[in-house]
This record gives structure tokens, C-alpha cells and sequence, in this order.
């Protein structure tokens, strides 16, 4: 079946496009993109002027929870939230329970992901066995049963001859050891960013330096090995500047950064909720210098992907004292609202850099299809409604579990639909989209 | 002789909090703070009595939840409450449902489904007071959560402080020990700063937060500076776990470098105070000569905290039965 979307703005970076085009959907791919396609007996789909078309975009960091934390998501309601917050694609950590580590796991959670249809689901292995930090897992095994990149995500790779090995072993298939980066040591039993903030909240901190020591242990390393590493959610100036160094010296290393570190600043421990275990994640919400520097290496390039790390916890979980709270919250269904109006409408990026930021580069560091509308490609297509009025309301999440610091939030900026292979997996009924 | 006549301000005196919790020195104004301290001048009369009771609190519930081991802050909320005639009960940690994995907004639900007036709460986790804040009906003292405050202990301190100096105003106060851990010594910072003292933290490099420069005080790792003409010298309790995370080398070390010796109290000005919020270590951060000497006011602290707790407990269930009092 052939599908016609007439007269939307597409945004395609990958080719270089964005204005008003047609684009030709035959079955699960995209045929063309052009003017005037004919129609030729396709589905014709008047897009309204307004909205943006863009090749789907892709979330490189969820933790979709299955198996073992079903209470907080399971893969079902992970891409139920994907759809709805615009993702065509996830990419979803191991530390389940078990960890994906195996075969059998990573089998487990692509059986699920069928089942659910909606999104497509890649995981990602475990670089040690157990996430143990002693010894490799069995990456080509999880790489021939569908895993795009390896990381002990949660955790740091442990030590810095394991961050070797991995880098070595894993640049013998071409993937991307993606690191959490967070020296344990300096972390201690910390649950909130060290400064000012928590000293008088009397919360133990994690200096933004835990974060960078690794981050640079891990470019040295990828330098010395040719493997490629991809720092995992930057919350630090000192981090994104270790990057910045290590790409100037053409290592290969990729980074992510997630809507709440260039949004939110560790002043939302104390107000207006004190003590809020909403405000609590892994890496923790900084100061104002790290989010400018996170806005920055936006706008120069350095970062290359926005991602939510979307960090699912049942409602029980984080009623507790604010140190007994599990670090995290969800992210799929804000990150695209957040990003048109703190980024796009801000003036700090245009569309066709949030297009590379959340889909064409994602695609480029898992090497998966994907991040484009070339003809042939997966018929994956996020379209946004750029100037829609937003309101968050954790009530209405599609996700299983409604921990986010965002609730109550206005937005402009949000999801039309989202279409993965051909079909139409959301509607967002606040938008006439045409489909 | 006292802060509300020195300082006193133009609007007149307030006679009821504006908060219905006291979780901590941070949401009180300099105001409420003198109408505290005043009103526990009142209560410290009815510690004089023979009969040391006024009917105040008659009728009220007054659970004392204490998560964490505690003599002095609950033995001293408790005669607090006797006092205003409270019906007080204890809850501590080995006889309440929490070692059966009830988590802390269950047992707080399932007091506040009891009725009761007040909670005073004891926690090891900062914010536990306004988590439970945001569960109960029932007014919230806290009496500790955490590393974040201890706002009756800074009160008291405030209390002694007044009691021997007519005031807080422009005094040089030396807070020395572990910073990075006290609830005593954040109360204490915000309740001073507020009142107008000259502020002075001191604690190896080890033990000083990152951001303490940013609450109004002075910060050094000197002790002699930070004791130098100082009207009060108020110590902070090293706990030995400390040591063993490696915060500093040892006991012994810490003694020579910091601990509270008579010669480093000769650098204070002549009638100096020492303080000490207890338990205190002998020979770890104070000399024994040092706080048994005739400059300690560490048993009158104590002494303070009943009327300090009445004053709070009483203004806190609302004030309206001052007659009582006087």
C-alpha cells in the first residue's frame, strides 16, 4: 500500500532538505521525496501547513525495565510512551533483572517488542557479566542476537582495564561502548549535585568532576584503542569540555545529553517541592554553568544527541525519604516539548539540528536504520506539531510509571503522529494531522 | 536587654508564628525567631515553680517519633510536653512497625489516622520533616532529619547565647568541628546570620561543604583565627566514623589540630562562652578542662531546651492560651 504526504515541511538533514515536499510512502519504506509526486493510486495525506516532517526519531537511552521491574514499565508500555512522544526507535538498556547480558534476554525483550509492535526496540548488552565489572559478557553473542551497543549503564565500567577491553573487543564488530560515567569513589553514597544547593539541604553530593574523570579516562582509552565510546547523559561543564578535547584530536567519541540537563538546575531540589524525589536522577540536576555549557555544546556541535534516559519508578518507590528514592524519571513523552521550545523556538538550534540531535545521528552511533528519508529507507517518520500549546500532566502519561519533575510544565511545541514502518502507531488528538 | 527591644522592628511584635511547622531555621523570620526566644523566657519561669505544669496543652497529642537513638533532644521534648500538660507518647524505631518494612508515609498515615496534634520527628534523612509535612494534619517539629537541621537545638543555642550576652547582634560566634555533616551547625549558621552575629566556621578542609562560603559566613581551616576575640565559642561533636572515612587522620591529630584546648580558648575575648549542642567527646574536640571550666554553658543548654521546646510546642499549637502562662 502506497501512502502520500502533500505539502508538510520535511526536514531531512540527511539529504540536505527542508522545505515543502511530498513524500511517497510504499509499504514499510519511503519511496521518494520531491515535489509534485504523483498520487498513483497511494493514500493521499494532505499534511497541514504547519507541521514538520521528519525522519523518526530515536531514543538511545531508555530503560524499558522488562524483565524483572515490570511494576515500572514493561516493553509494552515503553513504546506505547515511545509512540506518544514521537520516538520510532529506542534503544534500551541492560540492567534489567537479569541483566541483558545473554542471548536469552536480549531474545526476550525483541520477542516482547514485537508483540507490542508501536516502536522499534534495540538493545543494548551489558559490556561485564552481571554488570559485575569483572569480566567481559559475551558481546558477540549479544551482538549476533540483535544488541547495538554494549554499557554496564546504572553503573560505570568498572575499572579502566575493563573499559580497555571492552573498547578493544568491541571495536572488532563495530559498535559503541556507551558509558555512564561516574567515578564511584567520588560519588561515595552522594544523591544530589555538591554545591551550595545541597550543603543546605544537607544532601550528600556528587561533584560534576565524578563525572568527567570517567568521561576522560574513557576518550583516553578509546584514543589509545580506536574503539568508539559514547558518553551517556552529561550533566557536567567539565565533561562536555573533556569531549570537546577529545573530538578536536579526532577520537572517536559521541555524546548524549538529556532535556532536564539543559533545562533544569538543582535549585528544583528546593523549590517549589522541597526535597522532591522527582528532581532526583543519576547523573543529579547541576548548576547553571553546567546547563549553559550543555546549551552550548548544543549549539557548537559537540553534543550529539538528545536523549532522555528515561528512568521509569513505580509511584511507591519514590514516596519515600528523598536518599531512599530511586535516581530517575521518564522522559520519552517531554523530550520532544521541551526541546522545540527550550531549544528550537529559544533560537539556540533550527529544526534540521534537532532532526540530527534526535534522529539522524542516534541512527549514525548505533549504525541502524534509520535518520532519513532516502528512498529505500525505513518508512520511520516523526511529525511535529511545532507550535502546539503543551501541557504536561503525569496523569496522562502513557508510560507505566509518572515520575517526572514536569508535571504542570507548558510547552510549545509537541508530537503530531508517529508513523514506524508505514503505519500510523500515533495520532495525537489534539492535532489534525491529516492521517 | 534583649533582641526584641535592641532590634526591635517598626511593625509591632508579632505574637503567633506564621507557620503551622517547624521543620526548620529557614522558613523562620528574624521576628518569629525573637518570639520564640521571648516566649521561652516565659516558659523557663515554669521551670522555676514547684509545680511545673501550666495546662496549656491540655487535651493534645503529641507523638514523639524518633527514628534515630536520642536521649537529651527527646527526653527533653518530653518533659517540654509534660509541662504544657500534653498527652505524649514515644514512638522509637525498635518498637514501631518500621522493622517490619512499613516505609515512613505509612507509619505517618497511620499516626495521623490517630488525631494527634503535634509529630515531633526524629530522622536520619534530610527532608523526612517535610515529607511528612505533606502527609499530616498534625503540626511537624523537627527535632533532626538528616544532615539539614536541628532547629530546636539552634534555638536553644540562641536562647543560652542571649541569656549570658543581651544579645546575638554583631557578636563573633566560632562554630568549629564537622560542618559537612551537622544539622546543628546549618540551624545554627541560619539562625545567627539572621540575628545579625558575625559568623565564623572552622573544620579541616575535609569537613567543610562545598558552598558553605555561599551561607554568609566565614570559612577557614585555622582554628586560632576562627576563635580569635570571638564571644562564643560553640563546638561541634567528631563522630569517630569519621575518621574511619577518611576525613582525617586521626583522633589524636584532630585533637592537636583542632580540638578546643584552654590555651586556644585564651584568644577569645576574656568573658567568652563554650558551647557544646552533646554528646560531648572529652579529648577529641574539647579538653576536659575546657568543658567543665567556669566558661561552659554546655548543662545550661540543656537546661534552656525544655523552655525553648515549650516556647515552640506552644506557639506552634496555635497561642491562644497565653494567660496560662504568664
Amino acid at each position: 500500500m502506497k501512502r502520500l504526504l502533500r505539502g508538510g515541511r520535511v526536514v531531512d538533514p540527511a539529504n540536505g532538505k527542508d522545505g515543502i515536499f511530498d513524500v511517497l510512502i510504499d509499504g514499510d519504506r519511503i519511496a521518494e521525496v520531491g515535489t509534485g509526486l504523483k498520487a498513483d493510486g497511494a493514500e493521499i495525506v494532505n499534511v497541514p501547513a504547519g507541521l514538520i516532517v521528519c525522519p523518526g526519531f530515536i531514543d538511545m537511552h531508555v530503560h524499558l525495565r522488562e524483565p524483572g521491574q515490570e511494576h515500572k514499565e514493561t516493553v509494552a508500555t515503553g513504546v506505547a510512551s515511545a509512540v506518544a512522544g514521537g520516538f520510532t526507535a529506542v534503544a534500551c538498556m541492560p540492567n534489567t533483572k537479569p541483566v541483558n547480558d545473554n542471548a536469552g534476554v536480549t531474545q526476550l525483550i525483541l520477542q516482547k517488542a514485537k508483540e507490542a509492535g508501536l516502536a522499534r526496540v534495540y538493545p543494548i548488552g551489558a559490556v561485564s557479566r552481571g554488570q559485575k565489572g569483572e569480566e567481559l559478557a559475551d558481546i558477540a553473542e549479544l551482538k549476533e542476537a540483535g544488541c547495538v551497543a554494549v554499557t554496564d549503564d546504572g553503573l560505570p565500567v568498572a575499572t579502566a582495564i575493563l573499559a580497555r577491553r571492552a573498547l578493544e573487543y568491541t571495536s572488532m564488530f563495530n559498535m559503541p561502548m556507551i558509558e555512564h560515567c561516574e567515578d564511584q569513589s567520588l560519588k561515595g553514597d552522594g544523591v544530589a549535585h555538591e554545591g551550595p544547593i545541597a550543603a543546605s539541604l544537607g544532601l550528600r553530593g556528587i561533584p560534576g568532576v565524578a563525572e568527567a574523570i570517567t568521561a576522560g579516562r574513557d576518550i583516553l582509552l578509546a584514543e589509545m584503542t580506536g574503539g568508539h565510546v559514547h558518553i551517556a547523559h552529561m550533566s557536567a561543564w567539565p565533561t562536555i569540555e573533556a569531549v570537546r578535547q577529545g573530538k578536536s584530536r579526532g577520537v572517536k567519541v559521541t555524546c548524549e545529553v538529556c532535556p532536564h540537563h539543559f533545562t533544569l538546575t538543582d535549585d528544583l531540589l528546593q523549590s517549589p517541592i522541597a526535597y522532591d524525589t522527582n528532581a532526583k536522577m543519576n547523573p543529579p540536576l547541576r548548576e547553571q554553568r553546567d546547563v549553559d555549557a550543555m546549551i552550548a555544546g548544543i549549539k557548537d556541535g559537540t553534543v550529539d544527541v538528545i536523549s532522555t534516559d528515561h528512568a521509569p519508578h513505580h509511584y511507591d518507590e519514590k514516596n519515600v525519604e528523598f536518599d531512599r528514592a530511586p535516581f530517575g524519571i521518564v522522559g520519552l513523552e517531554t523530550a520532544i516539548s521541551i526541546t522545540l521550545d527550550k531549544l528550537v523556538h529559544a533560537g539556540v538550534i533550527g529544526l534540521p539540528r534537532m532532526v540530527e540531535l534526535m534522529s539522524v545521528n542516534p541512527a549514525k552511533i548505533l549504525r541502524v536504520p534509520g535518520g532519513t528519508l532516502s528512498p529505500g529507507a525505513p518508512a520511520d517518520i516523526t511529525i511535529l506539531a511545532p507550535d502546539l500549546a503543551v501541557t504536561i500532566d503525569k496523569a496522562k502519561l502513557v508510560s507505566k510509571s509518572k515520575n517526572t519533575p514536569y508535571h504542570g510544565w507548558s510547552f510549545k511545541g509537541g508530537v503530531a503522529a508517529t508513523i514506524v514502518g508505514g503505519k500510523v502507531v500515533y495520532r495525537n488528538p489534539k492535532v489534525e494531522a491529516g492521517l | 536587654m534583649d533582641v526584641a527591644r535592641n532590634d526591635a522592628p517598626a511593625a509591632p511584635p508579632l505574637t503567633e508564628l506564621k507557620h503551622k511547622h517547624l521543620l526548620g531555621i529557614a522558613d523562620l523570620s528574624a521576628e518569629e525567631i525573637v518570639l520564640i526566644l521571648d516566649t521561652a523566657e516565659a516558659m523557663k519561669e515554669v521551670g522555676r515553680r514547684t509545680i511545673k505544669k501550666v495546662p496549656t496543652l491540655r487535651g493534645r497529642t503529641v507523638i514523639n517519633l524518633f527514628f534515630e537513638p536520642s536521649t537529651r533532644t527527646r527526653t527533653s521534648f518530653e518533659i517540654a510536653e509534660k509541662r504544657l500538660s500534653a498527652d505524649t507518647l514515644n514512638v522509637a524505631i525498635a518498637s514501631s512497625s518500621v522493622v517490619k518494612g512499613e516505609t515512613l508515609v505509612d507509619t505517618a498515615m497511620n499516626l495521623e489516622a490517630m488525631s494527634p496534634s503535634m509529630i515531633v520527628l526524629r530522622h536520619a534523612s534530610s527532608g523526612a520533616c517535610h515529607l511528612l509535612s505533606r502527609i499530616c494534619k498534625a503540626a511537624i517539629v523537627n527535632a533532626g532529619d538528616g544532615m539539614h537541621e536541628h532547629p530546636t537545638q539552634a534555638l536553644l543555642d540562641a536562647f543560652t547565647i542571649r541569656e549570658r550576652k543581651g544579645k546575638l547582634k554583631g557578636l563573633k560566634v566560632a562554630i568549629v568541628g564537622d560542618l559537612l555533616h551537622s544539622r546543628v551547625l546549618r540551624s545554627n549558621v541560619l539562625l545567627l546570620t539572621k540575628l545579625g552575629a558575625e559568623v565564623w566556621v572552622c573544620a579541616p578542609a575535609t569537613l567543610i561543604p562545598v558552598g558553605m562560603q555561599q551561607m554568609g559566613v566565614r570559612v577557614t581551616t585555622n582554628v586560632d583565627e576562627a576563635v580569635e576575640g570571638a564571644d562564643v565559642i560553640m563546638m561541634l561533636r567528631m563522630q569517630l566514623e569519621r575518621m574511619q572515612g577518611g576525613y582525617f587522620p586521626s583522633l589524636r591529630e584532630y585533637f592537636t589540630t583542632f580540638g578546643m584546648t584552654e590555651a586556644r580558648v585564651k584568644r577569645a575575648k576574656p568573658d567568652a562562652i563554650i558551647m557544646h549542642p552533646g554528646p560531648i567527646n572529652r579529648g577529641v574536640e574539647i579538653a576536659s578542662e575546657v568543658a567543665d571550666g567556669s566558661a561552659s554553658v554546655i548543662l545550661d543548654q540543656v537546661a534552656n531546651g525544655v523552655a525553648v521546646r515549650m516556647a515552640v510546642l506552644y506557639l506552634l499549637a496555635g497561642g491562644t492560651e497565653h494567660e496560662t502562662v504568664a
